[in-house]
């Protein structure tokens, strides 16, 4: 809410924009404007990464020293069960879409808003019911599965409180399934005259592959929560075998929604970086058709891995077979994305503003976290790492190191826009340099931990002291990165007030949104802009005779 | 060579070194990989840096370069598949001599027995050198039985049997700890593998009490009353069960599996599901009726009807160890089939 009343009040040659139009919290809270949407799913996105890391703060504490000290070993599964599932459900699912999605897709066709304005909202709402449901069921007990809830612990074992989370996630995953709707109708039927697909930003191309994964996956795992749910409460059989259910069955529709999950975390914060590489770098993007379809194969192969979860789960062993082949497949689009945003360094003009840093370090953590990857569909590796802090590492490299890195570098990007003001430079940079020391010093020595066989879920590791110095350095590390993803919080609202204006286009960046005012007014275009340039224009603009018909909001 | 390193774990199984000999390629590999990707973004990151007056040079793209940098990668992967998957499939095939350890695993321990009938909690004693096959069962939620000085973990499920196996190569003492969370002490399921030189052990063996469990499920099959049925001629109402284990059996609905350890639970357990061609569906189901434990033991005795040497099993004096709860599952099981088994 900071943002609805951290606005600098009369300045005298303010123009009417989407942040000064109307004031008071009903403005807000009725509001169909996607940008004020926006702006609402970022201050509660921002709310609860702050508590998943908080939680995360505390798991670290606690493994600094092997004995189960800090705190109690029900505690820490609890600690370590809501960290996840608040990062997942109400962080990362959300997070690019959500703000920089909302708030960037419908300017960037050229659109005044979403297609469904008032689902927008609903959206919000189910996110917020949602949300509160987590915080109510977290300040009465919480729930101690992990956020894998995995069966029969979770339907007959524990006496935590599932149902009430899995409602909690379930109500939210509408909010995912309506915002997924909302883009691709937009995509589809909002477009501005000339802005064919082939010349949609990236941005778009990978929401369009997400919002796909968000409609066919969410439903899955929103019946999963239903089924656990009726065989915890009803007893009916589907995952205990004592009931005449299969735990196995369980694993399956939990990751069949879960693996696709990642992509709808990773593949946004692909489509930032290759805004923000291409406006760096002052070139279009190498291979853009390739980088476009790449989001579509990772959206659709990313539906046939799921299994890769289970290799020692119980399965066949021709069943793991394929699905390890399968996993192999989809990382070929996503090494194709990483050469492509290489190639377009090669003969560019290339800026180091922090969103360029930012690019950078996705890249950097993001090669890694794919690389790694490698090893968990080897079957043969797999076996060995699989539940152990390798995986752990691996995926927070994917989803903090990559998604995060993203969505920081499109917050800093796109802030003189949303905000109409310019945030600190030197503090930026400043802090996208302490968030990538501060992750890899966390998250590197989890790998080897992993491969000396440390399993992950631990609250107690005095049976083996000789994983502390591994965890001694992790644990340092967090409290690095915790400073890193605090500064551009604090530097963001300060800008608020003191930052200086943000001209319109401060990047001088191709894309429709940059044709607005900063910040846009209500219905971003005054009139509708007609596109008849390519994406990434960016010879045009700097060679500064674009001869399009200039659209100024 | 990497015995002494000190931040990779012992190495004390054939397995270990197919799967280090793996992850020390992938890690070449991986490796050559990021610097390659690295060196390009540093370089260019450093070599095309703004200056005034050079502008960025537009370049649309590269079909054959496209193609190169999908199809090489993928011939990359496709290596480390092949190598992954077959190292994976020699690690899930157990030996068909393995000496056999049934595994009980519950919140919070790991209940171990061996064929020969000792019985350990939260410690396996192995010799050096045999092959040990673990046939595992849970008796609440999973749990997952991870050795990593063996480069060995296998999910430990409720209601039906996994199973997996390692070869010992160096004696010492390994952590075994569950790698699948299980709840509020899961932490504290750990436990410790006992490699020991084939004398020592066989010093160990001798110092139980217990006969072999295939004798003790033999005991069990006897007050069960499931003797009166499986009789070892072809007169009995069930099967001969002489002979069946390992070996495919013909279903009455037309299907045909093979008898291995999971069958034969699924038989004493929910004897309708896979029934014999040509018997009647007369069993009663032991759902609820007998332990894991017995289970097992049960298990073992059906396969030592298919062993003709039993060299595997030794027969010191047997002394079978009276069960609790046994009196109550055998007047349980003797009487009237259940409904159950009709379907």
């Amino acid at each position: 809410m900071a943002t609805a009343t951290a606005q600098p009040p009369g300045q005298a040659i303010e123009r009417e924009n989407y942040l000064n139009k109307h004031y008071g919290v009903g403005s807000w809270l009725l509001t169909t404007d996607h940008k004020r949407i926006a702006l609402l799913y970022l201050v509660s996105i921002t709310f609860f990464f702050f508590i998943g890391g908080f939680f995360a703060l505390l798991i670290r504490l606690e493994l600094l020293t092997p004995a189960s000290d800090l705190v109690q070993a029900d505690t820490y599964n609890k600690l370590f069960t809501m960290h996840g599932m608040v990062m997942v459900f109400f962080f990362l699912i959300p997070s690019i879409p959500a703000t920089l999605g909302n708030f960037l897709i419908p300017m960037q066709i050229g659109a005044k808003d979403l297609a469904f304005p008032k689902i927008n909202l609903l959206s919000w709402y189910l996110y917020i019911i949602g949300g509160v449901m987590m915080l109510h069921c977290m300040l009465t007990g919480g729930v101690d599965t992990g956020w894998t809830f995995y069966t029969p612990f979770s339907t007959a074992y524990t006496n935590t409180k599932i149902v009430e989370a899995g409602l909690a996630i379930f109500v939210a995953g509408f909010s995912s399934i309506l915002t997924g709707l909302n883009f691709i109708v937009t995509i589809h039927r909002m477009r501005a005259p000339g802005m064919t697909w082939t010349r949609m930003p990236l941005f778009i191309w990978a929401h369009y592959a997400t919002s796909i994964i968000q409609i066919l996956g969410t439903p899955v795992v929103a019946i999963t929560i239903v089924l656990v749910a009726a065989e915890r409460a009803l007893h009916l059989g589907i995952f205990d075998p004592k009931l005449g259910g299969d735990p196995l069955l369980f694993q399956h529709l939990f990751w069949f929604y879960s693996h696709p999950a990642v992509y709808i975390m990773i593949l946004p914060s692909m489509g930032v970086v290759s805004e923000i590489i291409a406006c760096f770098s002052r070139k279009r993007i190498f291979g853009y058709s390739f980088v476009a379809l790449s989001s579509i194969a990772i959206a659709v192969f990313g539906f046939l891995v799921w299994a890769h979860h289970m290799f020692v789960a119980g399965m066949s062993v021709y069943a793991a077979l394929i699905f390890s082949l399968l996993s192999y497949a989809v990382a070929v689009p996503s090494a194709v994305k990483v050469f492509n945003w290489t190639a377009t360094l090669y003969k560019g003009s290339i800026h180091y503003e922090a969103p360029m840093l930012y690019a950078f370090g996705f890249l950097g953590l993001f090669t890694i976290g794919g690389l790694t990857g490698l090893f968990l569909a080897c079957l043969g590796i797999d076996v060995h790492v699989t539940d152990t802090y390798f995986v752990v590492a691996h995926f927070h490299y994917i989803m903090v190191g990559g998604a995060l890195m993203g969505y920081l570098g499109g917050m800093h990007f796109w802030w003189p826009k949303i905000s109409g003001k310019l945030y600190p430079e030197g503090w930026a940079r400043l802090a996208a340099l302490i968030v990538f020391i501060g992750f890899n010093l966390t998250f590197f020595p989890q790998f080897l931990l992993g491969y000396m066989g440390m399993p992950r879920r631990y609250a107690d590791y005095s049976h083996m002291p000789e994983f502390q110095i591994l965890n001694v350095f992790s644990t340092a590390g967090s409290t690095v990165l915790g400073v890193g993803y605090l500064l551009p919080m604090i530097y963001f609202l300060w800008s608020m007030r003191y930052g200086k204006p943000a001209p319109d286009n401060p990047w001088n960046a191709a894309g429709l949104e940059w044709q607005t005012a900063s910040p846009p007014t209500t219905f971003n275009f005054e009139e509708e802009p007609v596109v008849t340039w390519e994406a990434y224009n960016y010879e045009e603009i700097d060679s500064g005779h674009k001869q399009e018909v200039h659209v100024v909001g | 060579m990497l015995d002494n390193f000190p931040l990779w774990p012992q190495r004390a199984s054939a397995m270990a070194g197919n799967v280090d000999a793996l992850y020390i390629f992938l890690l070449i590999v991986t490796a050559m990989m990021t610097a390659l990707i690295f060196t390009a973004l540093i370089y260019f990151a450093a070599r095309y840096r703004y200056r005034p007056g050079v502008p960025a040079e537009q370049i649309e793209g590269s079909t054959p370069l496209e193609l190169t940098w999908s199809i090489i990668p993928l011939g990359v992967f496709m290596v480390i598949f092949f190598w992954g998957a077959v190292v994976y499939f020699k690690g899930r095939t157990p030996p068909r001599d393995s000496t056999e350890v049934y595994v009980v695993a519950k919140q919070w321990m790991w209940k171990l027995e061996h064929a020969e009938g000792q019985r350990e909690i939260n410690e396996l004693h192995v010799p050096v050198g045999r092959d040990v096959k673990l046939i595992m069962t849970s008796q609440d939620v999973i749990h997952s039985f991870y050795i990593p000085a063996f480069r060995m973990k296998q999910d430990v499920l409720p209601g039906r049997y996994t199973v997996a196996w390692f070869r010992a190569t160096k004696p010492g003492t390994y952590h075994l700890f569950c790698a699948e969370y299980c709840g509020t002490q899961h932490s504290g399921m750990v436990g410790s593998i006992v490699v020991m030189d084939p004398a020592q052990y066989e010093a160990w063996t001798n110092g139980g009490p217990t006969g072999p469990l295939s004798a003790t499920g033999e005991k069990i099959f006897a007050e069960l009353g499931c003797s009166t049925c499986h009789r070892s001629d072809s007169q009995g109402r069930g099967p001969n069960l002489q002979g069946v284990f390992g070996h495919p059996v013909a279903l009455a609905d037309g299907r045909t599996v093979t008898a291995d350890e999971n069958y034969i639970r699924e038989c004493i357990l929910d004897p309708g599901s896979k029934r014999v061609k040509g018997f009647q569906p007369i069993m009663p189901t032991f759902q609820g009726l007998v332990s894991e434990d017995q289970v097992n033991a049960l298990v073992a005795y059906v396969k030592s009807l298919s062993k003709p040497a039993d060299s595997g099993i030794k027969t010191s004096a047997a002394e079978p160890a009276p069960q609790a709860g046994q009196e109550k599952a055998q007047s349980g099981a003797q009487n009237k089939p259940k409904g159950s088994q009709v379907n």
